[in-house]
């Protein structure tokens, strides 16, 4: 069944920009990407998107909708009423380039300083080995598809555009705990990860988990486990005696400061 | 233009109220952004959230103050109310089982106590998520502008102290270990045992207690996440897969077991002043 859906869609670039009232048939069980689509194919040949895998794995299709960031390729139409009138804009956190397309640079740099697995000496058979419960650990980290929905809703950075520099957002969080969970991994990056990439900042008000597409509990398994082995690294006594006498952290023999 | 240009005070965020308003905040209204007047396009009910939880921590707040600062009527053998519990200072004869270390203290009991729940509650990641959003508005809801022109989170004084949650988790489990025994306690009468509504509340009370000290994220790195090698520390392992179960539903224990406290005290001042008498179901 195909209805006329009244869309809103952000049209401009870093000069100045607005939204337009557009009105787009569309099909039952489509996308809000389909929409954006077909309203390029036939009414604005040149509004800019961008986009790949149309399943929700590629990460290029992230924009707000209504408001709220999201996959255009993943959310549903049938999601809102048919009289109801859906607002498209690029992500605000952003640079804007043109249109829906933004420059997300901001991420490549972050994941730049992020210093990179650094697994010690194999087994004598030349192998490494993990046990199966220490891959699991990772395995939700790993669906992060970059999207960077998460790091579009983070407040630190999206109403605060000073931040950027001292904030690597919740996407690099994620990778700073994957890596630091890692078994193998010889680099201890809490130093790193409260300096450089400021997780003191983050105030885990958890809307990076509540954005992210593939249901990563970004939140409660990565920032507040890294905050927590900040917390070992710097704020617990505790700890702090224990090292010193011998009886705690023997699980970080072999690793480094970054 | 400078981003702050584009500023707004918490005022105006306030007094234009939630949704469209007009005028744009500082990050989302910076110069490369797309340019919307807009502080969110959000369409939903975002505010319901952090207004409810304003509504209701805030009423926890005026009632607990009122019973702190009271220092009367927090007992009803054999019920002691968990906001003086455990009744260190000149408490009413019979409270007291821990001793009085405290007999000089000029001020209400609960005082010398409340600090340990309060200052878990406070620096609880949970909590810091509510009250940041509530109280703080920073964010008020996620996408929604907060009115602030500078943010630096948790790295400076006092937020900083957040850090220190887990001493505070250390002492709320002594905390919970002092409760369970005001609960096994409150099935006690002289001559013999008794079941009242303040025995079955006490218990509802310290079983969500428990569940609230037990999923807090702090516990679930103390007891195993903490690790790097899971397959090495079975014992722990096992132990963090059970915490990290009930962590996930640790915004719910938190707000029953806020309830919970909240009615175990006000059950032992309404039996304490005389406004009602135990009931009784053995």
């Amino acid at each position: 069944m195909s209805y006329d859906l009244k869309m809103r869609v952000w049209r401009g670039d870093a000069d100045g920009g607005d939204l337009g009232d557009y009105t787009v048939p569309v099909e039952t069980g489509e996308v809000v990407l389909d929409a954006i689509h077909r309203l390029q194919a036939t009414q604005v040949g040149d509004l800019a998107v961008r986009w790949n895998c149309k399943a929700g794995k590629c990460g290029s299709c992230s924009a707000e909708v209504n408001g709220r960031p999201r996959l255009m390729c993943m959310t549903r139409l049938s999601d809102f009423d048919e009289t109801e009138t859906i607002t498209v804009t690029p992500m605000r956190t952003f640079p804007v380039i043109r249109d829906l397309v933004t420059d997300v640079s901001y991420n490549y740099e972050k994941a730049k300083q992020l210093p990179a697995f650094e697994p010690g000496p194999p087994d004598a058979d030349g192998k490494r080995r993990m046990a199966q419960v220490d891959i699991e650990r990772g395995q939700e980290f790993r669906k992060c598809i970059e999207c960077f929905l998460c790091q579009d809703t983070c407040h630190v950075i999206r109403d605060h555009e000073d931040n950027k520099e001292k904030f690597a957002g919740p996407r690099f969080f994620l990778r700073y705990a994957e890596l630091d969970m890692h078994p193998l991994d010889t680099h201890d990056r809490r130093v790193l990860v409260q300096g450089m990439a400021g997780i003191g900042l983050c105030n885990i008000t958890k809307c990076c988990t509540e954005v992210c597409p593939e249901g990563i509990h970004i939140t409660d398994n990565a920032i507040i486990p890294m905050k927590e082995r900040v917390v070992d690294r710097k704020y617990d006594p505790l700890v702090w005696l224990g090292n010193k006498i011998g009886i705690r952290n023997k699980d970080n023999d072999g690793r480094t400061e970054v | 233009m400078h981003p702050d240009e584009y500023g707004v005070t918490r005022a105006t965020f306030l007094t234009r109220g939630p949704g469209m308003a007009s005028g744009t905040a500082p990050g989302v209204g910076g110069p490369t952004r797309a340019r919307l007047d807009a502080r969110t396009l959000r369409t939903d009910t975002w505010w319901l959230y952090p207004l409810t939880t304003f509504v209701v921590f805030a009423s926890f707040v005026v009632y607990a103050t009122w019973r702190a600062f009271a220092g009367a009527d927090y007992y009803a053998a054999p019920y002691l109310s968990p906001f003086y519990s455990p009744c260190l200072g000149d408490c009413v004869k019979g409270s007291s089982d821990f001793g009085q270390p405290f007999g000089g203290w000029p001020l209400s009991a609960a005082l010398i106590v409340l600090v340990f729940p309060l200052g878990f509650r406070m620096t609880c990641y949970y909590y810091r998520k509510a009250y940041y959003r509530s109280f703080w508005l920073s964010p008020p809801a996620c996408a929604v502008a907060e009115p602030h022109r500078s943010y630096s989170g948790e790295t400076r004084l006092p937020l900083i102290l957040n850090n220190v949650h887990r001493w505070f988790w250390y002492a709320a489990v002594v905390v919970a270990l002092i409760l369970t025994y005001d609960t096994v306690i409150s099935f006690r009468e002289a001559g013999g045992g008794h079941v009242g509504l303040g025995s079955l509340i006490f218990v509802a009370n310290i079983v969500l207690i428990w569940l609230y000290t037990l999923s807090c994220h702090s516990c679930r790195h103390v007891v195993g996440g903490r690790l790097r090698h899971f397959s090495k520390h079975p014992a722990r392992y096992r132990a963090w897969t059970f915490v990290s179960k009930l962590n996930h539903h640790h915004a719910r224990y938190a707000w029953l077991s806020l309830f919970s406290v909240a009615i175990a005290d006000l059950y032992v001042f309404l039996l304490a002043s005389g406004a009602i008498t135990e009931t009784r179901f053995l």
